[in-house]
């Protein structure tokens, strides 16, 4: 079990339905874009979750290696996407997440950015405060992280709403 | 009972038969540690056990020398790097006091994609993972104090590898101490990096290109050195099975003599300075039959295909490291008993050096404690276990031997499958299996399969999804202050200041003509560069200018 997946999810508070969130066909499937961000070449995790993603019956936008904050929030707006998935393991979350999180927010967006990957837990809330929607650390299962992304797209849209 | 007739002592070699008086003459001639070769109880052993063809006698199956650890334990050569070059420096300094004699090198994202700390690239990954290098003053910097005549260093680098070895042959010269002194290893195997570590710059092909003119030059100039690392490691850790990881390893070595041939070099000038990385993973067994079969298939296909007549030229010597993709974020002190039984069966395995990785590192780069209990764990396996005793003490066991077997018939299906592709080269089969997905995609199956497994339950990880019970804190972390990269940005500044801009344009100038001229050789103009203080992103974009980028297809 993950701690950071289970205890501290931002929206933990929120009422989430659970029929509507672990139905994986929905009537609108959930499109999310997944990206490397920055010189990070560690792909094997994000990969793996973007297979999971898809087997939970959501499309997911793979946009791989060495993409830059321009280039995700582009692909996130040309794809209309629900959700951001990074996946970072070189140390450098504390800088490259929050500069994800503005470039969403200067292009006007909501979207809600979850960051996967080599996170120490004492950087967990550091992320979460700065805008991060949720924090999937090393262990998340695949149930997991189907649900993790459900929810805070659910939080995110009932935030617009 | 009916009893079959036994020999008297089973497993003990017949010392008529020829090929052991051949060992028995190798072993005798080999000189030996002062220790004991005995049991903890005082039995005494035999060097080797089992059956021809014995340690040291092609194909080497049950390993590269006669006496193997009784002369010369593993190298135990613990990977280091984080912060600046004088943060790194100290604990090289650290490492050569606790009585290590070889140095491994990791350095930072940045430098490993070849470009300087003040590339908005580089933000907030200058000295995260590794060391940052900016220009030969870095350099300079990690290496002070330390005397490059009596150590060997290994630096774990590939896209620009050709410019990091120039500047560790200028700093070396600087101390007086001439290229052909200099022992080490420099990992440059650009091939996986389109497989699995992607960390490259160019197109395979002028990358491979750069890679023989380093073999070119250091044949030449530098004969203690080895020029390439071919790794599996990362391709393991990419999501690999074990065969996948052999395979693919040992076709990307094939398909770097294959290049260095094409380009003129005499094969047994050069294979023998070759050296190979091989991951150590949780599957005990399955792990030392890749060990054994990775001998056994590189021998075979270096004598009879490539011709190469030098015994030295057959011989896969490997490096091996723990697997740090085994380690759990959860529960992170069981760790060090993974480490242990990998460690041991890269013992088993006859592994030439070892890294043990530290418990903590699912997490973050180690604490020196636990990089220190890394070490003590393979000083375990060596003085303690008696592994160390009698060469491949498991060869002979029919589980072993099958699952050498097994091992090397899935590697040679791949293989086939290569120079399929290849239409009969091994090296353009690797160019085309890169280009047409088949490595990251057969990786990123297996790498799926096994999180399926685990995820299903079919596969225990314990700490994960089995005996959850008892998880507490991370403990302490190495961290990586924020100021590291203001440090370094202020020292790059620096040397930018104090160089003559007119030499390093003009020396850049020539890296770029001699890109374009396939004749020559591309590492005397680096080492012009590098006198220079040309930046390491400097050189890197005045070959790009000529050989261009690589854009890997994003392939599920």
């Amino acid at each position: 079990m993950n701690a950071v997946a289970d205890n501290e999810r931002p929206d933990d508070d929120e009422p989430t339905s659970d029929e509507d969130a672990l139905t994986p066909t929905q009537e609108v499937r959930l499109r999310i874009v997944l990206a490397k961000l920055g010189l990070d070449g560690h792909d094997r995790g994000l990969k793996v979750v973007a297979r999971i993603l898809r087997d939970a019956g959501m499309e997911v936008i793979y946009l791989g290696l060495r993409q830059t904050t321009d280039s995700i929030v582009d692909a996130a707006e040309q794809e209309d996407a629900d959700a951001i998935g990074l996946s970072m393991h070189n140390a450098g979350h504390l800088t490259l997440a929050p500069a994800m999180v503005s470039a969403v927010a200067e292009a006007g967006m909501n979207t809600p950015v979850v960051v996967g990957g080599i996170v120490p837990s004492d950087d967990v809330q550091a992320l979460l405060d700065a805008g991060v929607a949720t924090v999937l650390g090393p262990g998340a299962s695949a149930t997991e992280v189907a649900q993790a992304v459900r929810d805070v797209v659910l939080a995110a849209e009932t935030e617009a709403s | 009972m009916t009893e079959h007739a036994k020999p008297a002592n089973p497993g003990v070699p017949d010392p008529s038969s020829e090929s052991y008086q051949r060992y028995r003459e190798a072993y005798e001639a080999s000189k030996l540690r002062d220790v004991p070769f005995e049991t903890m109880s005082g039995v005494p052993l035999d060097p080797v056990y089992g059956d021809p063809p014995y340690p040291g006698q092609y194909p080497y199956t049950r390993g590269v020398y006669p006496s193997m650890y009784r002369s010369r334990l593993w190298t135990m050569r613990m990977f280091a790097g984080f912060g600046t070059a004088e943060d790194t420096n100290a604990r090289f300094k650290a490492i050569l006091r606790n009585g290590g004699t070889g140095l491994s090198t990791a350095f930072d994202m940045p430098t490993l994609m070849g470009r300087d700390s003040d590339s908005p690239w580089s933000l907030g990954e200058v000295g995260r993972a590794g060391v940052a290098v900016d220009t030969l003053a870095d350099m300079e910097d990690l290496f002070s104090g330390i005397d490059l005549s009596a150590v060997s260093t290994s630096m774990t680098i590939n896209g620009p590898a050709a410019i990091i070895l120039a500047m560790y042959v200028a700093v070396a010269e600087k101390h007086g101490v001439a290229r052909a002194d200099l022992a080490g290893t420099i990992q440059n195997d650009i091939f996986k990096e389109y497989q699995a570590q992607k960390e490259y710059i160019y197109p395979p092909r002028p990358s491979v290109r750069i890679v023989t003119d380093m073999i070119r030059f250091t044949a030449a100039e530098m004969p203690r050195w080895h020029p390439v690392s071919i790794s599996g490691y990362h391709i393991r850790e990419a999501g690999s099975t074990a065969a996948q990881e052999l395979a693919f390893t040992l076709a990307n070595g094939f398909a770097c003599v294959e290049a260095a041939m094409a380009a003129g070099v005499d094969v047994d000038t050069f294979a023998g300075r070759l050296s190979f990385f091989f991951n150590s993973h949780s599957d005990f067994f399955e792990e030392i039959g890749k060990f054994r079969a990775a001998r056994r298939i590189w021998a075979r296909w270096m004598k009879e295909r490539y011709g190469a007549t030098n015994e030295r030229s057959m011989l896969c010597r490997f490096h091996t490291q723990t697997a740090g993709v085994s380690l759990t974020a959860q529960q992170p002190e069981n760790n060090i008993a993974r480490v242990a039984i990998q460690a041991l069966a890269a013992a088993l395995g006859g592994t030439q050096s070892l890294h043990t990785d530290s418990f903590d590192e699912a997490l973050a780069l180690p604490t020196e404690k636990a990089a220190r209990i890394a070490l003590r764990t393979q000083q375990i396996v060596a003085h303690e276990t008696g592994a160390a005793n009698v060469a491949d003490p498991l060869g002979g066991a029919p589980f072993v031997e099958w699952m050498t077997d097994e091992m090397e018939r899935q590697a040679e299906a791949i293989f086939a499958h290569l120079e399929e592709l290849g239409d009969g080269s091994i090296l353009e089969g690797v160019y085309a299996g890169i280009e047409n997905g088949y490595f990251v995609g057969e990786i990123a199956d297996s790498a799926y399969r096994f999180e399926r497994e685990v995820n299903e339950g079919q596969r225990i990880i314990v700490g994960v999804n089995a005996f959850t019970d008892g998880a507490d804190g991370e403990g302490d972390l190495l961290r990586i202050s924020a100021e590291t990269e203001d440090v370094q940005l202020k020292r790059l500044t620096d040397v930018k200041q104090r160089r003559d801009d007119e030499a390093v344009g003009r020396s850049l100038a020539a890296v770029t003509e001699a890109a374009k001229s396939p004749s020559t050789n591309l590492i005397g103009p680096i080492l012009d560069a590098v006198h220079t203080y040309a930046t390491l992103e400097e050189i890197v974009m005045a070959m790009e200018a000529e050989f261009g980028t690589y854009v890997e297809k994003a392939i599920i």
